[in-house]
C-alpha cells in the first residue's frame, strides 16, 4: 500500500465548449512527494486538480487517488484530501475560529475544540482567532486556508496557486510549512507560476494548453530541453539584443539585470553567433547553466494554442 | 476515517455557520424585521376596501327638518363627512368644482319643494352624485345609503308627522357580514398578510443561500469537503424556518396590538400549520437557489413565484370569483391553503379537523420541491 502511488490518473480529459482544456493528462504522484504543477494561465492546472478531487467530472480518462476511483469514490476521496482553492473560499463574514470550527464539524473531528486550538497555535493564528476572515491580508488568508485544509490530517494536499499575491517572506514561510508537512508523510501537488517555487519541489510536471509537455526533477527537465545558454555581460544591452536577434542558433534572448541570457539548442551555432555579435563591443560571453525559466518560456513558445479551432490543431 | 451516511455534526456545522452569517448580515436582519412591519402598515392601514368619513358636499335648496335629519343620519353613519362653509351648504357651481377637483367624493342635492313633497307623501327625489373613479372607495357607502336615509327620515316621522310614515323602506338592503360584522378590512388583510409576508421573505432568503456561496467563491470549498446534499439542505433551511417564526410572532403581535384582529381558534393549530407553511417556502427558496446561476436569477424566480401567489391565492381577489384555470393554479400554491387555514383558525375558530384538507396540499408541495432540490443540487462545478 505504501508504495502505491497517491495519485495515479490516465488520459484525463475535460472539454469546455468543444475545447479540450485538459487533454489526455497522465499524472503519477508518490507518497511523500512534493510535485510542482506548472504551466501558463489557462493551461488546465486548476481543471486537472478539480478532476482529481472530484469537483469536476472528467469527460474521458480514469485513475485513482489514494487508491480510490476518482470517478466513483469522490466522497471518500474528499475525506482524505485537503484542497486549497486558488481564490480564497472560506467565509469572509466568519472569524478565523468560526471558519475552522465549521470545517472541523464537517469532517466530524473530535475533540473539536482541542483540534481547532492546536491548528490555530500551529499556524500562529491563535492571537487572531476572533478576527473576521474578510479583514485579513493576503498572507493571513492563505495561512487560514492552509490551516483549514490540513486540520483533518489529509494524506494528500492539493494546492492551487497557493501563494499568488503573497509577499516573499510569507511565501518562504508557507513553503517551509509545506516541506514540514511533507516530511511527516503528506503528499503535495502544488500548482504555481513561480520558478523559485518550482525549484522547491521534488518533481515538476509542466502542462501547456491542456497537455503535459515536460516532467521530472528540475535538472532532468532542463537537460531534456536540450537548451544551451550563454550569458553576455557588459556592452550596450539594447544594441546587442538587436544585433543578436535573428542570428543562426539563437532562439531566445532575455535580459536579466545588466546581463543577457542567450539561449539555443545548437550549442556550436549559438556560440558562433554570439562571438560574432559581441566582437568589438567590449562585452564578454560565458556559457552558463540553463535556467528553469528559459526552459519554460521555450515550452510555452513551442506548444500549440488550443484556442485555435479543433480541426486545425495537429 | 469513516464516512457516515448521515451526520448530525455536519448539519450542525452548516446550521451554526448560517446563523452566524445571518447575524453578521445587517441588511438581511433588517429585512427580517422591517419588511413585515412595512407591509403590515401599508396593507393594514393604507389599503382599505371599506373607507369611512368620505368628504361630501350638500346642495340644499329646501332647508327643513327632513333634510336636516337626513344629513345628520349620513354624518352619523360614519361614511360621510360634510364639508363647506357656515352651515355646511354649498352652491351648485361650487359643489361641482369640488367634486371635479376631488375635494369631495359625494355631492348630496336636496331639491326645492323637498319638504313639502315629503309631507304630502309624494316620495320626493334625493340626488347623490359620487366620484366613482375608485369604485371600491365609494361602493360601500352607496350601498348603505338607502338604509341611512330611511333611518334618518324615521326620526322625523315619529313626531308631528307620525301619521304619515312611509310604508317601509323603498329598498330592502341587508348587510350581513359573517365573522366580521363591522366589515373591518384589517380582519381580513392582516391574517392574509401573515401568509404573503412569509411567502416572500422566507422564499427570498433561502433563494440566495446557494447562489451567494457560488458568487462569493465559497461553493468550491464547500463541495470539496465531505458534506452531502441533504445535509447542506437541512442545515441551510432550518435556520430560516426559525427566522420565519420570528416574523410570525411579529405579525401576530401586530395583528393583536395594532389591528385588534381576534384570535378565535387554538394557537397550537395556527403555529403548527405555520411551521409547515414556512418549511414549504424556505425549501422552495432553496430549490430556486439550486436552479439559479446567480443571486439575481434567484431573486427573479422568487418574484416570479410571489406574483401568482399574491394574485391567485385569494389574498387580493376572492378565490371563488376566479376562472377555473386560475383556481387550478391557485390550488398548487401553498399560500392559497395557508390563507384558508389562517382565516379558519383566527376568525372562525376552527381546529385541526377543519384545517386538515388544506394541510396536506402544503405538505405535498414541500415534499415535491425538496425532491427537486436534491435532484438538482450540483455536486460538482460542471
Amino acid at each position: 500500500m505504501s508504495d502505491a502511488p497517491i495519485i495515479d490518473v490516465h488520459g484525463l480529459t475535460k472539454t469546455f465548449n468543444g475545447r479540450a482544456v485538459v487533454d489526455h493528462v497522465d499524472l503519477e504522484v508518490k507518497r511523500g512527494e512534493i510535485v510542482g504543477f506548472l504551466g501558463p494561465n489557462g493551461s488546465g492546472k486548476t481543471t486537472t486538480i478539480r478532476m482529481i478531487c472530484g469537483l469536476l467530472k472528467p469527460d474521458a480518462g480514469d485513475g485513482t487517488c489514494l487508491g480510490l476511483d476518482i470517478l466513483k469514490d469522490a466522497d471518500r476521496i474528499k475525506l482524505e484530501v485537503g484542497y486549497m482553492t486558488q481564490r480564497f473560499s472560506f467565509y469572509e463574514d466568519l472569524t478565523i475560529r468560526e471558519n475552522l470550527d465549521f470545517v472541523a464539524r464537517l469532517y466530524e473531528l473530535k475533540p473539536r475544540g482541542r483540534i481547532v486550538d492546536e491548528t490555530l497555535a500551529r499556524l500562529g493564528l491563535a492571537n487572531r482567532q476572533g478576527q473576521l476572515a474578510g479583514t485579513l491580508s493576503g498572507g493571513w488568508k492563505q495561512r487560514l486556508a492552509l490551516a483549514a485544509c490540513v486540520m483533518h490530517q489529509p494524506q494528500l494536499l492539493l494546492l492551487d496557486e497557493p501563494t499568488a499575491g503573497v509577499d516573499p517572506k510569507a511565501r518562504r514561510e508557507f513553503w517551509d510549512e509545506i516541506h514540514e508537512l511533507a516530511a511527516e508523510g503528506l503528499t503535495v501537488l502544488v500548482s504555481t507560476h513561480y520558478m523559485d517555487e518550482a525549484e522547491r519541489c521534488h518533481r515538476i510536471v509542466y502542462i501547456s494548453y491542456g497537455k503535459v509537455v515536460a516532467r521530472g526533477t528540475v535538472p532532468e527537465v532542463i537537460a531534456a530541453s536540450g537548451l544551451h545558454t550563454i550569458v553576455v555581460k557588459g556592452g550596450d544591452g539594447a544594441g546587442l539584443v538587436r544585433k543578436l536577434k535573428g542570428l543562426p542558433g539563437i532562439e531566445q534572448i532575455a535580459p536579466f539585470g545588466n546581463d543577457l541570457h542567450v539561449v539555443g539548442t545548437d550549442e556550436r551555432a549559438l556560440a558562433a553567433s554570439v562571438e560574432r555579435a559581441i566582437a568589438g563591443t567590449g562585452a564578454t560571453a560565458m556559457p552558463d547553466a540553463t535556467s528553469l525559466e528559459d526552459v519554460f518560456i521555450r515550452l510555452m513558445d513551442q506548444s500549440t494554442d488550443n484556442f485555435a479551432p479543433a480541426e486545425q490543431r495537429p | 476515517m469513516k464516512l457516515h451516511r448521515f451526520s448530525v455534526s455536519r448539519i450542525v456545522a452548516v446550521m451554526l455557520k448560517e446563523f452566524i452569517q445571518m447575524r453578521r448580515d445587517r441588511l438581511t436582519f433588517a429585512m427580517i424585521i422591517g419588511v413585515p412591519i412595512i407591509q403590515l402598515v401599508l396593507f393594514g392601514y393604507a389599503i382599505n376596501t371599506d373607507p369611512k368619513r368620505l368628504p361630501t358636499a350638500a346642495i340644499v335648496a329646501d332647508d327643513g327638518p327632513v333634510s336636516r335629519s337626513i344629513i345628520a343620519a349620513m354624518e352619523l353613519s360614519g361614511y360621510f363627512a360634510f364639508t363647506g362653509s357656515g352651515d355646511g351648504f354649498t352652491t351648485e357651481a361650487e359643489a361641482r368644482a369640488m367634486l371635479a377637483r376631488g375635494d369631495v367624493n359625494y355631492v348630496l342635492t336636496i331639491p326645492p319643494d323637498f319638504e313639502r313633497k315629503f309631507v304630502r307623501g309624494e316620495t320626493p327625489q334625493l340626488l347623490v352624485e359620487a366620484d366613482a373613479t375608485d369604485p371600491s372607495a365609494t361602493a360601500n357607502a352607496l350601498g348603505a345609503f338607502t338604509q341611512i336615509v330611511t333611518q334618518g327620515v324615521s326620526t322625523v316621522t315619529t313626531g308631528a308627522l307620525g301619521g304619515m310614515k312611509p310604508g317601509g323602506a323603498p329598498v330592502d338592503i341587508v348587510l350581513h357580514r359573517l365573522y366580521n360584522p363591522e366589515g373591518i378590512t384589517a380582519y381580513n388583510i392582516v391574517p392574509g398578510l401573515l401568509g404573503t409576508i412569509l411567502t416572500m421573505t422566507a422564499t427570498l432568503m433561502t433563494a440566495l443561500a446557494l447562489t451567494r456561496e457560488i458568487e462569493r467563491g465559497t461553493m468550491e470549498n464547500l463541495l470539496a469537503m465531505p458534506a452531502r446534499p441533504y445535509e447542506i439542505m437541512v442545515g441551510k433551511v432550518v435556520p430560516y424556518i426559525g427566522f420565519g417564526f420570528v416574523q410570525v410572532l411579529v405579525i401576530l403581535l401586530a395583528a393583536a396590538v395594532l389591528f385588534d384582529v381576534p384570535m378565535v381558534g387554538p394557537m397550537s393549530v395556527l403555529l403548527s400549520t405555520t411551521t409547515l407553511f414556512v418549511a414549504a417556502n424556505v425549501t422552495l427558496g432553496y430549490t430556486f437557489s439550486t436552479l439559479a446561476r446567480n443571486q439575481m436569477q434567484a431573486m427573479q424566480m422568487t418574484f416570479f413565484f410571489f406574483l401568482p401567489s399574491m394574485l391567485l391565492s385569494g389574498f387580493m381577489f376572492p378565490f371563488r370569483g376566479m376562472p377555473g384555470w386560475a383556481q387550478a393554479i391557485g390550488e398548487v400554491i401553498p399560500l392559497t391553503h395557508y390563507l384558508r387555514v389562517v382565516r379558519t383558525v383566527m376568525l372562525k375558530g376552527g381546529g385541526f379537523a377543519d384545517v386538515a384538507p388544506n394541510v396536506w396540499p402544503i405538505a405535498a408541495f414541500l415534499a415535491g420541491v425538496a425532491a427537486i432540490a436534491l435532484f438538482r443540487y450540483r455536486r460538482t462545478l460542471d
